[in-house]
């Protein structure tokens, strides 16, 4: 294979690509804004006293969680708007799926955290006399946290990936820029190999700083 | 709701449909396969003595878990014609890079699974006599697959999710198709939704299945 | 009294890392010979039993067992090339009880005391089958041959992982504190399974921390001290007049050692 490396024409294009990068932190930025209390809220209806919101919870989360992630954007961008009859821009539909999906995730990870309290903690906070959202609060979430810190890094590097299928709906995400970037330069191997190296290094260097929390944490149990 | 369903166009397509189904099913088992036996080979390099064999897993391991699968997807739609001299097959590109991919996560799910057998159970075959082969064979490997199976399942629906990107190269799975049907029919409602509908009753049976698996786990510890 | 010597250990030592935590075991056991091994934690009693069996690779040392040797005196084991294959054959004629019981949970209990015939062996499945349940017989499970090591008490366990030692015709049985893991109320199965096997004539070497059986099963008993035989006597020498210090401090410490009483009722 004499295949010719060109990196340089890539490189040329920097300022696009960092425009992409540009949009894919919004994107993941602000996905991460709606799928987290959202997340949380799922978790404690499912755990909650009201069986049928738990019920309605329950069918929320196993249904984005089995949602492939490419179809509901498809669905978001193309059928939500025609259904509803509104304009929805590929940000906004993007930004609906990853974020509702990302939600029943986080969902989960919630859950497995306010689990894995143990109940006299509850007995604890409430034998001195505190409410149950005061308890939540103070003494419940602050342990559930710490525990699911390296699941929920885990779910981001989830979501981290599933934004990248963004540029599939025209969103302007830095995949979608190498797409742009690719054809201008007439070298498609190059840009996607720089690419995958850059999702490479982010990705990994979070996976390690969770694994590194993860140990961690454990030591201090 | 002010829209008007009308899903009259769809058995006209049901040849055409049925058709993506089974190929969405065919890359699925593809990938599955070759994703399984990639596992099996890199958790065995994962836990071999030599250290270079390990560290070459590891390498493959980190690669393909921390790269979007779409990048993979483009990358290897470039770089296969090159590599190969096999150009625009979509369903080799998509067939390669989702086992990669999919081979890596099975590689920690089967080290997993052998390292989270009992370290008393090699104890106990050892001190009876048994030669390394059969020690694995029948006492490590039974219950490794056992404490495998629900995250087996579980990587086996993600499997079937990600066809779904081959979408993007024009792979006429369902997504693809749902596309087509949308722009030749100008109801993208009906189509994307018929869609996630089929591919959630395709993945039923296999949720079922790891509901079940997951309940005998925690029987019998 | 002429006994036949079936077990030989000589100069063993064994590291991990710069660990040494046997400094130099000499020690001979005659067939037919009760065996305990007492000791504080970390004079090396547990090391000892996985040394003769061979489940730890001794640093260097000899073991002898019916005339076939493993290591020479003086040399490193790791100088001779042994592979886990040879030692696998070895470790046929040892058999040994585990503290943790170490049953395996994806067969049956009749599967258990059969799959080491079966696979090391090569005996063929019926006469497996049936040298299964004459073990089970003898402690006592017959009744569980078909049941999962789930279902059983710790008690079960342990008795169904004795019969799955015998059924390998072991010349020697190792005990590695199989009582220790045992609830109190479920020890006393064990030991009389175990009282049994010595009546049968059975060679056993036996590490517990149960001094009032120990005392009363014993041939010979050998108090380990830093990885070195400190003491050795009979169970009258060593337990009730230790004539070492060490050994002194031992047994008096261990005041959960009640006299041997007959009237008392207990098992032993």
């Amino acid at each position: 294979m004499a295949y010719e490396w060109q990196f340089a024409p890539v490189f040329r294009y920097a300022g696009l690509l960092w425009q992409g990068v540009l949009g894919t932190l919004m994107l993941t930025g602000t996905a991460l804004l709606l799928a987290l209390p959202l997340g949380l809220v799922l978790a404690l209806l499912r755990l909650g006293k009201v069986p049928v919101l738990g019920r309605v919870a329950v069918i929320y989360i196993e249904f984005f969680r089995l949602s492939a992630a490419i179809v509901l954007l498809y669905w978001f961008y193309f059928a939500f708007p025609v259904l509803f009859d509104l304009t929805l821009d590929p940000f906004s539909a993007a930004l609906l799926a990853i974020g509702l999906q990302a939600a029943a995730f986080y969902a989960e990870v919630f859950r497995a955290g306010l689990q894995s309290v143990p109940p006299g903690q509850w007995d604890a906070a409430r034998a001195i006399g505190m409410k149950r959202a005061e308890a939540l609060r103070s003494i419940i979430l602050p342990q559930a946290l710490r525990n699911t810190v390296p699941v929920f890094l885990a779910r981001l590097v989830d979501l981290i990936k599933t934004s990248a299928l963004a540029a599939t709906i025209a969103y302007p995400d830095v995949v979608y820029a190498a797409m742009r970037v690719a054809s201008q330069t007439y070298r498609p191997i190059e840009t996607f190999t720089v690419l995958g190296a850059g999702f490479f290094i982010v990705i990994f260097c979070l996976s390690q700083a969770s694994r590194r929390l993860e140990k961690r944490l454990a030591v201090g149990r | 709701m002010s829209y008007a369903w009308d899903f009259s166009f769809l058995p006209h397509y049901s040849l055409v449909l049925l058709r993506a189904l089974g190929s969405t099913l065919k890359l699925a088992a593809i990938c599955l396969a070759a994703g399984f036996i990639l596992g099996c080979v890199f958790a065995a390099a994962r836990t071999s003595r030599y250290v270079v064999l390990r560290l070459l897993a590891g390498a493959y391991v980190e690669l393909f878990r921390n790269v979007p699968a779409i990048v993979l997807l483009f990358w290897f739609f470039y770089t296969i014609p090159l590599m190969t001299g096999i150009g625009n097959d979509r369903f080799l590109t998509a067939a390669i890079a989702f086992s990669l991919y999919a081979g890596a996560y099975f590689t920690e799910i089967i080290r997993s699974g052998i390292e989270a057998v009992d370290p008393g159970q090699w104890l106990a075959a050892r001190a009876l006599g048994f030669t390394p082969g059969a020690l694995f064979r029948d006492i490590i490997l039974p219950q490794a697959i056992k404490k495998m199976m629900p995250a087996l399942a579980n990587e086996s629906i993600e499997v079937v999710k990600l066809t779904t990107v081959a979408a993007t190269v024009a792979y006429p799975e369902l997504l693809y198709t749902a596309k087509l049907l949308s722009d030749t029919e100008y109801r993208p409602v009906e189509a994307y939704t018929t869609v996630a509908g089929v591919l959630l009753i395709a993945l039923l049976p296999m949720t079922l299945l790891l509901f079940r698996l997951e309940r005998g786990m925690r029987r019998s510890g | 009294m002429a006994m036949e010597t079936i077990l030989t250990v000589t100069g063993l030592h064994k590291s991990f890392g710069p660990i040494e935590v046997l400094r130099g075991i000499d020690l001979s056991v005659a067939r037919g010979e009760t065996v305990v091994i007492l000791g504080g934690s970390g004079s090396g009693k547990s090391t000892l039993l996985r040394c003769i069996n061979l489940l730890e690779r001794p640093t260097s040392g000899m073991i002898e067992m019916e005339g076939e040797q493993i290591g020479r005196p003086g040399a490193a084991l790791g100088q001779i090339a042994y592979k886990e294959k040879d030692l696998a054959r070895f470790r046929t004629r040892i058999g040994m009880v585990f503290q943790q019981f170490n049953l395996f949970p994806h067969l049956s209990v009749r599967e258990n005391v059969s799959i080491g015939q079966r696979r090391v062996l090569g005996r063929d499945r019926r006469k497996a089958d049936e040298r299964a349940m004459i073990q089970l017989e003898q402690v006592g499970l017959a009744t569980k041959a078909d049941s999962y090591p789930h279902q059983l008490s710790g008690g079960q366990q342990q008795r169904v992982a004795i019969a799955r030692a015998l059924a390998m015709d072991p010349a020697v049985m190792l005990f590695d504190e199989a009582t220790s893991a045992l609830d109190p109320e479920l020890v006393g199965e064990v030991l009389t399974t175990m009282r049994g096997l010595r009546e049968a004539g059975m060679t056993m070497l036996i590490v517990t921390h149960e001094l009032g059986f120990a005392y009363h099963i014993a041939d010979r008993v050998v108090f380990l001290d830093k990885g070195l035989v400190y003491e050795e006597g009979t169970p009258q020498e060593v337990i009730m007049n230790p004539h070492q210090p060490r050994t002194q401090d031992f047994m008096h410490g261990h005041t959960m050692f009640r006299l041997p009483d007959a009237a008392d009722g207990r098992v032993y």
